[in-house]
């Protein structure tokens, strides 16, 4: 149990995907100008990114390994994500019309997002057990979301800011996701 | 390598797989109009209309929430297509245009110095702005970079200006205003609000019952543009040269001004702008939208009939006014007499309206001559009914039809059918002593009417005092400027006649005033023992006056028509909708008898339920309705640091002038008189004025209020 807690944590915050790892910068930096559509996006990404780290380990497991293909990884995940999300948006059209409404157009857009290929390919690189993706992907994600919505929240508050003109919108926007970086750079080591 | 190439196709083929077997299960029924119009449109997913690309409009467009021609890079033909694939009628399409409801006028004060981001949305976060305004404009153009259409340019005043040449109406403009200030709507979706209890409203504007914009339109006499002043007014009130001239100005009595010194003379104001056009020789264009082939007939063409067949024209209806007079105007043409409103100006006022394509059938009396189920058989589909009020209450005292004896809208409708006829008779004898009994503005009209008839003497017996006299206060001092005598405290009990059967002497008792009555008037109680004689030999009641009804019982169909106990025909107060869906009804009819004004307003509110009754919509109240209402906190108890200037005085004919016969006797303001009056205004509600705010004593005061 405790080696679980220990990797979740280390997934949110000592690894974290976004400020760490430096992975899915493009909905990082798109969808955290107003904290109602990185929240939407938030949610959208832990859906997903469980969804996939799951299936992907499966493929992985069951059919890549089993004849020796491991170099096919790539091509493979993206086809199987990006089938996932089709079949999830499929999926919840039908069956949970109020969440589909919710997640809305995030969805569709998460098909492009590195972070969600980022973390099924670190599960399968790490060797991680069925379990154990099912853990890392989850915190992957709430890392990803608190890392948005933190980010949302300051660019917020940057808009009533006096910024100088060169350095104002997504000049700015890349500054602070810097220095928010290496805030997150403190948790370094404590596992 | 063929393992690698025999899984890859796996995969994809499981995918594919699982995709369209997921795609049948899952399968979700979606209107086919989603797909067809999505066709239609023009697959740029450029996002101008608002929505989430193409596929996200054409969804909207299925679901009701846009219209047809929502589609910002598409032209007509694809708007009307797209109509066609809802089964919408593309003849009620009219183009959405981005109006800046904010002119800037005077800039409100700033309250801090701000130096973030130049955007109105990060400005407008910081206390709602950084002006002491917290309605108007912020003056940053988000609006103007969210134009993709390039339709909207700073003015040289620092508030956004929209070029309606460019605005294609897709209303990216009003999403990025975070005040509200820029709205996009259709022309008859302006014409159609009323004022709303959320609405930045100035207390003139919230009094006025035809709710017309008095700050706009005086700022635009301020700037020299006497035009968008008339159009200003023309969106509320399609009879400004009559209201001009007549209206008792119940705006006036909240202005702002008038809480530290004389109000804005607001209705000369409204005067000055429309002899303006008057006198310019041509007629300002009044735009009206396309026909949407519904048909309204209007009974009765007084101020609520014409302004409810404006409106109605003007919203694409075709409209037949049947009125029982010779000419249109109703009260205001055969009530008001000609020194007060020149039939000249009504006729051009009228001929206006008229223009827009209005049909009139002259002499016509409903219940007469035509009946509910004759304009029905005739198609119409929809009925207003504006018969106002015409018929006098009668005295109820002995002597009432002795020779000599006249009611005051009998007199003065008689006497204008005469006097505008192509050769006057006039042959209505006119007595050397004359007597009229009330006190509004008909008994008022009578003895102004009678003086120019050359009676020797006038008089008003009203039997309370001069203070509860309900005529306009300017009409009594115009009445005593031209020598009526006043007999205040006596109520006529009889009329005295001789052999002839001519009336000799009018019996009246005296009165003293007791306690307050329901009307919040001390009510007058008659001195026992007082009966005095005073000698005549005409007398005019004018003591009130209601609707003639007599043509629902004549009429079987509608004889479950509802009707108060005053006689008025009843309704929604908010909608004017009878107890039959079909029969609408507004002005004197619905209020007895009351102001031109409250007409207009009615008129008005009236077509706005007419149209939504014939689009098949509910008929329901205006939301957060303001009628008769105020906004509590937009009503103060004094303002300070004015600097004082004197009110406009009405230019008048001398009264020796004036009473030889019945040329206008109140004159309009001169150009420069008008432009300083209009400097007057404070411009309440399109910058704020705070009451707790001192105001330093080097700052002119206009400023800052």
């Amino acid at each position: 149990m405790g080696d679980y807690l220990v990797l979740a944590f280390s997934c949110v915050l000592i690894n974290n995907i976004l400020l760490a790892q430096y992975l899915g910068n493009c909905p990082f930096l798109g969808t955290s100008k107003k904290m109602e559509t990185a929240v939407g996006m938030a949610f959208a990404v832990v859906f997903v990114l469980v969804m996939a780290g799951l299936i992907t380990w499966v493929i992985n497991t069951l059919v890549l390994v089993k004849f020796n293909l491991a170099y096919l990884r790539t091509i493979a995940f993206i086809l199987v994500i990006a089938s996932l999300v089709q079949f999830v948006e499929m999926f919840l059209k039908k069956s949970i019309p109020a969440l589909y409404a919710g997640l809305g157009i995030f969805l569709p857009l998460i098909t492009t997002n590195c972070a969600v290929m980022g973390v099924c390919l670190i599960n399968v690189n790490e060797e991680y057990t069925f379990l154990q993706a099912l853990v890392s992907s989850f915190a992957y994600a709430v890392g990803f979301g608190l890392a948005l919505i933190l980010f949302a929240g300051v660019r917020e508050r940057i808009l009533l800011a006096r910024v100088p003109r060169p350095l104002q919108d997504t000049s700015i926007a890349l500054v602070t996701a810097g220095i928010l970086s290496l805030t997150f750079f403190a948790f370094r080591g404590w596992v | 390598m063929i393992e690698a190439v025999m899984v890859m196709l796996g995969v994809g083929a499981t995918c594919g797989a699982a995709l369209s077997l997921a795609s049948k299960i899952f399968y979700v029924y979606e209107d086919p109009r989603i797909a067809e119009v999505e066709g239609l449109l023009a697959g740029a997913n450029c996002g101008g209309c608002g929505y989430p690309g193409c596929a996200g409009a054409a969804a909207a467009v299925v679901a009701g929430g846009a219209p047809p021609g929502v589609c910002v890079v598409a032209d007509m033909e694809t708007a009307v297509a797209v109509a066609g694939v809802m089964g919408i009628d593309p003849g009620t399409m009219e183009p959405f245009l981005s109006l800046n409801t904010c002119d800037g006028g005077n800039r409100a004060e700033d309250r801090f110095e701000y130096m973030g981001v130049n955007t109105c949305q990060a400005l407008s976060a910081l206390y709602g702005g950084k002006r002491e305004c917290r309605v108007g404009c912020l003056g940053l153009g988000d609006c103007i970079r969210s134009c993709k259409f390039d339709a909207i340019h700073m003015g040289e005043d620092g508030y956004p200006v929209a070029d309606e040449t460019k605005c294609v109406g897709c209303g990216a403009c009003e999403k990025a205003c975070p005040k509200s200030i820029l709205t996009v709507r259709t022309m008859s979706q302006r014409l159609l609000h009323f004022n709303q209890q959320d609405n930045a409203l100035a207390p003139c504007q919230q009094t006025c019952p035809a709710e017309i914009d008095i700050p706009t339109y005086i700022d635009c006499i301020r700037r020299g543009d006497y035009e968008g002043a008339v159009d200003t007014i023309r969106e509320r009130n399609p009879l400004l040269l009559t209201c001009g001239r007549v209206c008792p100005h119940p705006c006036e009595d909240y202005c702002r001004r008038g809480l530290a010194e004389e109000p804005v003379s607001i209705n000369q104001l409204k005067r000055f702008v429309a002899d303006y056009e008057m006198n310019s020789g041509s007629r300002l264009p009044i735009p009206c939208a396309p026909d949407t082939g519904k048909k309204i007939a209007v009974v009765g063409g007084g101020p609520a009939g014409l302004t409810c067949a404006y409106f109605l024209r003007r919203l694409g209806h075709g409209v037949t006014i049947f009125d029982m007079m010779p000419k249109l105007g109703g009260m205001v043409r055969y009530g008001i007499p000609e020194y007060r409103l020149p039939k000249k100006v009504l006729e051009w006022e009228i001929e206006g309206i008229l223009d827009l394509g209005i049909d009139h059938r002259p002499n016509v009396k409903l219940g007469a001559d035509f009946d509910i189920q004759s304009l029905k058989d005739e198609g119409f589909d929809a009925i207003f009914l504006g018969v106002g009020a015409w018929k006098d209450y009668s005295l109820r005292a002995e002597g009432e039809d002795l020779k000599g004896c006249f009611t005051g809208i009998d007199f003065l409708t008689r006497f204008a059918v005469d006097q505008q006829s192509a050769e006057p008779a006039r042959d209505i004898p006119i007595g050397r002593k004359c007597i009229v009994i009330g006190g509004g503005n008909t008994a008022i009209d009578c003895v102004r009417t009678l003086v120019r008839l050359g009676a020797e003497e006038v008089s008003i017996v009203y039997r309370r005092t001069r203070k509860e006299m309900p005529a306009n206060e300017v009409e009594i001092v115009a009445a005593e400027h031209e020598g009526v005598q006043f007999h205040f405290l006596a109520a006529p009990t009889r009329i005295i006649g001789d052999d002839q059967g001519q009336a000799t002497h009018l019996e009246y008792q005296k009165m003293e005033l007791g306690e307050p009555d329901a009307s919040g008037r001390r009510r007058p109680v008659p001195i026992e023992g007082s009966e005095t004689l005073m000698e005549t030999d005409m007398v005019i009641t004018a003591i009130g006056q209601g609707p003639d009804v007599s043509f629902i019982s004549e009429n079987s169909d509608i004889s479950s028509l509802g009707v108060t106990r005053w006689n008025t025909i009843d309704g929604d107060p908010e909608t004017l909708q009878s107890n039959i869906p079909y029969i609408f009804a507004a002005g004197d009819a619905y209020t007895g008898a009351s102001l031109v004004v409250e007409a207009i307003g009615g008129g008005r509110r009236a077509a706005r339920a007419i149209h939504l009754y014939l689009a098949e919509e509910d008929v329901v109240p205006v939301p957060k309705s303001l009628r008769k209402k105020h906004i509590p906190e937009s009503l103060f108890e004094r303002v300070e640091g004015l600097r004082p200037s004197k009110r406009a005085v009405m230019p008048e004919l001398p009264v020796k002038e004036r009473i030889q016969g019945f040329e206008e006797a109140d004159l309009v303001l001169a150009e420069k008189d008008a432009l300083a009056e209009a400097s007057r205004c404070l411009n309440c509600c399109r910058l704020c004025y705070n009451p707790d705010l001192q105001i330093s004593s080097e700052q002119p005061a206009e400023e800052s209020a």
